[in-house]
């Protein structure tokens, strides 16, 4: 086997035209000429050697040794924490020694105006954070997207995934489910001030549903509402309103000024302030963000 | 610590094992889909029910589905690799 530079290898190996572990494994490597596998070489007809070569044989003896050493420190580890934890319910642990806590469970009811205080905390106390996970499931999405977006329209793919469309049972289960689970993610979505749920968990719900839907059924009618341009501008919309937003709610809360939003009756639908249209916002993105992985690893697109 | 706690974690203790343990890759996400289910009970019993909405539609549903995909795009790249180096007849 030639020498070759480090790139050519890479190359190579990024082609599946080459293990890096086939060298340890011992195996001969194939001759590469020109580019190509040599027809009816040894390595080329058994791609089973493959998996088997995978394994670094040096170390297979000593590797179940090592493994349970680990395995065994790691359990000791975690057991030794366990016994110094404070009993479940007992008034002795940190979070509730804190004040923080304190905070949230006394004054959070008539500071955010939400009976779930889970949401007053992260919608309102805490809406920084929840402002940067949905930038991580945007730039998540996008970086699927330039992963494997790349090839263009000419390919159609369809033709797999046509044996999972005529499924009978797939399909009347969809028809059955798919309408309440709609209905459901939007109530987990809508109720998240005032009951358990809010955005992830109602925007997962919307997700799944989208998903249920786009495999038991031909994607196309999905399309028409859903596609990468209603997408861009529902992700773009959300998340813009939700910066904004909190923008103007830290500028006017840190400054003490008078806010449009006012907290409302606690339980009412429209109380808690910002919390329910951060929500909605929130669910969208996520909704979008769960169908648009599935459809981009089925499909290659939106 | 009542009776159907100690049960719901013997259970998640035992789909965790078996995730681990079972060599087919499509049944391990199968358990991992129940493990996830068990959590979600937990979460519910242990008074977090925002947790357990979440655990419930995002780990047992969406992650899963996920992973189903990328099992199959998995199965898929092997397949027809086996094609393009005539190797079928080897494996089977």
């Amino acid at each position: 086997m030639a020498k070759k530079s480090f790139r050519e290898t890479l190359r190579e190996w990024d082609e599946g035209n080459f293990d890096f572990t086939m060298k340890t494994a011992g195996i001969p490597l194939p001759e590469n000429e020109d580019g190509k596998e040599k027809e009816g070489s040894e390595w080329s007809r058994t791609p089973h050697l493959r998996t088997a070569g995978s394994e670094i044989k040096a170390f297979s003896k000593l590797y179940p040794v090592f493994a349970g050493l680990l395995l065994f420190a790691v359990i000791t580890f975690l057991l030794l924490v366990i016994v110094e934890m404070p009993p479940f319910n007992s008034p002795d642990t940190p979070a509730n020694r804190s004040e923080v806590t304190w905070r949230y469970i006394r004054s959070g009811l008539s500071e955010t105006g939400a009976v779930n205080i889970v949401a007053g905390v992260i919608l309102d106390y805490r809406a920084f954070d929840t402002l940067g996970e949905s930038h991580v499931l945007f730039a998540a999405t996008v970086a699927v997207m330039i992963l494997m977006l790349a090839k263009r329209e000419e390919e159609e793919p369809e033709e797999e995934l046509s044996i999972l469309r005529n499924d009978l049972i797939l399909q009347n289960t969809a028809k059955v489910l798919v309408p309440f689970l709609l209905m459901f993610g939007a109530y987990i979505i809508l109720n998240g001030h005032l009951g358990p749920g809010g955005g992830f968990s109602g925007g997962a719900v919307l997700g799944g549903a989208l998903i249920l839907y786009s495999s038991a059924f031909h994607p196309g009618k999905l399309q028409k509402i859903l596609n990468m341009k209603s997408y861009r501008i529902i992700v773009l919309l959300a998340l813009s309103f939700y910066s904004g937003m909190k923008c103007y709610s830290f500028f006017s809360g840190a400054n003490g000024l008078e806010t449009i939003f006012g907290t409302g009756t606690p339980g009412a639908i429209l109380s808690a302030g910002l919390i329910l249209p951060l929500n909605i916002a929130v669910g969208l993105v996520v909704a979008c963000t769960m169908y648009g992985f599935y459809a981009i690893f089925t499909r290659g697109r939106i | 610590m009542n009776y159907i706690e100690i049960a719901l974690l013997g259970l998640l203790l035992i789909c965790g094992i078996a995730a681990c343990v079972s060599r087919n890759l499509m049944v391990s996400l199968i358990i991992f889909m129940a493990y996830s289910v068990i959590m979600s009970i937990i979460w519910a019993l242990l008074r977090a029910p925002d947790l357990a909405v979440t655990e419930a539609a995002v780990g047992a549903g969406i992650s899963s589905v996920l992973m189903f995909v990328t099992l199959k795009k998995l199965r898929d790249i092997n397949h027809t690799f086996g094609e393009d180096q005539s190797g079928e007849e080897k494996l089977s």
